[in-house]
């Protein structure tokens, strides 16, 4: 008997997501969702500190953010987790974040062809319409590896992977 | 002509936590790297695309950095934006990458950078930068 795959669900994913590897470094968080977007959090952090005369996030890690929020609003929108690839990501940084700000990053996918997906969003401290970053990207889905299928979707293979060792990559 | 200085100690809190390193220097500008682990891990056994960007831009900063040292400038530099482009899938193997000044002004300056693994002359990841100068 076969069921049918799960319609992504970025909510459910986070649970897998942000739990181990760079994204569960930063310390991700979902906090909402759309038909084709997805809203997460970067919490505020010393040691993602950009520069050392003030409390604020580098923009290193809101790259991250911004990159990790436009796969899943690709993902959210298309119903299916498929591996996508980064061919293309412009940040424009409109303001830094306030002092001790978590930064939240909300992108939706607003075009879908065959092989490509068009993502656009801002990075906010607090008010969307006062953002600190837009953002655009263009990604590019690729061949789907049956070594690198998606825990998220996957309940079995989920509980190998969270066997598996994973380097250093416990939970501090 | 001299050695660039040294800026390793000037990286970032993120940069340090991220383990992004200087590693040595070309041309005057820093190189920097950053070793493949469960911090940078994107999809399995692969660089996020978000670590990549990370190192990219930390190294734009390391050469400004180096070139505003070099001319006795020592200005603080505030990110306008970045562009990434993403040339090839980042393997679970050691990064590096190098910026280079493109246009040093008064006010701006536009920086490129690349990212390579085994074969510098087949860069994973390349990224244009504007920063601010204030």
């Amino acid at each position: 008997m076969t069921t049918p795959p799960a319609r992504f669900d970025a909510r459910e994913a986070s649970q897998w997501f942000f739990r181990h590897g760079h994204t569960g470094w930063l310390g991700l968080r979902f906090t909402d969702q759309g038909d084709n977007w997805v809203e997460l959090e970067l919490p505020w952090r010393e040691d993602l500190l950009g520069d050392r005369s003030r409390p604020v996030l580098a923009s290193g890690p809101i790259i991250s953010l911004m990159d990790m929020a436009s796969g899943m609003a690709i993902w959210q929108a298309s119903g299916a987790f498929k591996p996508v690839a980064t061919l293309d990501l412009r940040v424009d940084y409109q303001r830094p974040a306030r002092d001790r700000a978590s930064v939240r990053g909300r992108v939706e996918c607003y075009r879908r062809t065959r092989s490509a997906a068009f993502v656009r969003g801002i990075a906010h401290d607090g008010d969307p319409d006062d953002p600190v970053a837009h953002v655009a990207g263009v990604f590019m889905t690729i061949g789907a590896d049956p070594r690198q299928q998606n825990p998220a979707l996957n309940p079995a293979q989920n509980r190998a992977q969270n066997r598996a060792p994973q380097g250093d990559d416990a939970d501090a | 002509m001299p050695d660039a200085p040294d800026i390793s100690d000037d990286l970032p809190a993120y940069a340090r936590s991220l383990g992004i390193a200087v590693c040595g220097e070309d041309a005057g500008m820093p190189v920097l790297t950053v070793d493949f682990g469960p911090m940078v891990e994107g999809r399995p056994q692969h660089f996020h695309g978000g670590a990549t960007a990370g190192l990219l831009e930390t190294a734009g900063y390391a050469a400004l950095r180096t070139a505003l040292l070099a001319s006795g400038r020592d200005p603080q530099m505030k990110p306008i934006n970045i562009t990434v482009q993403y040339l090839a899938a980042g393997k679970s193997k050691p990064s590096f990458a190098i910026g280079r000044i493109t246009r040093l002004g008064r006010r701006n300056a536009n920086v490129t950078v690349e990212a390579w693994q085994d074969d510098r002359s087949r860069p994973i990841a390349t990224a244009v930068m504007n920063i601010l100068m204030v």
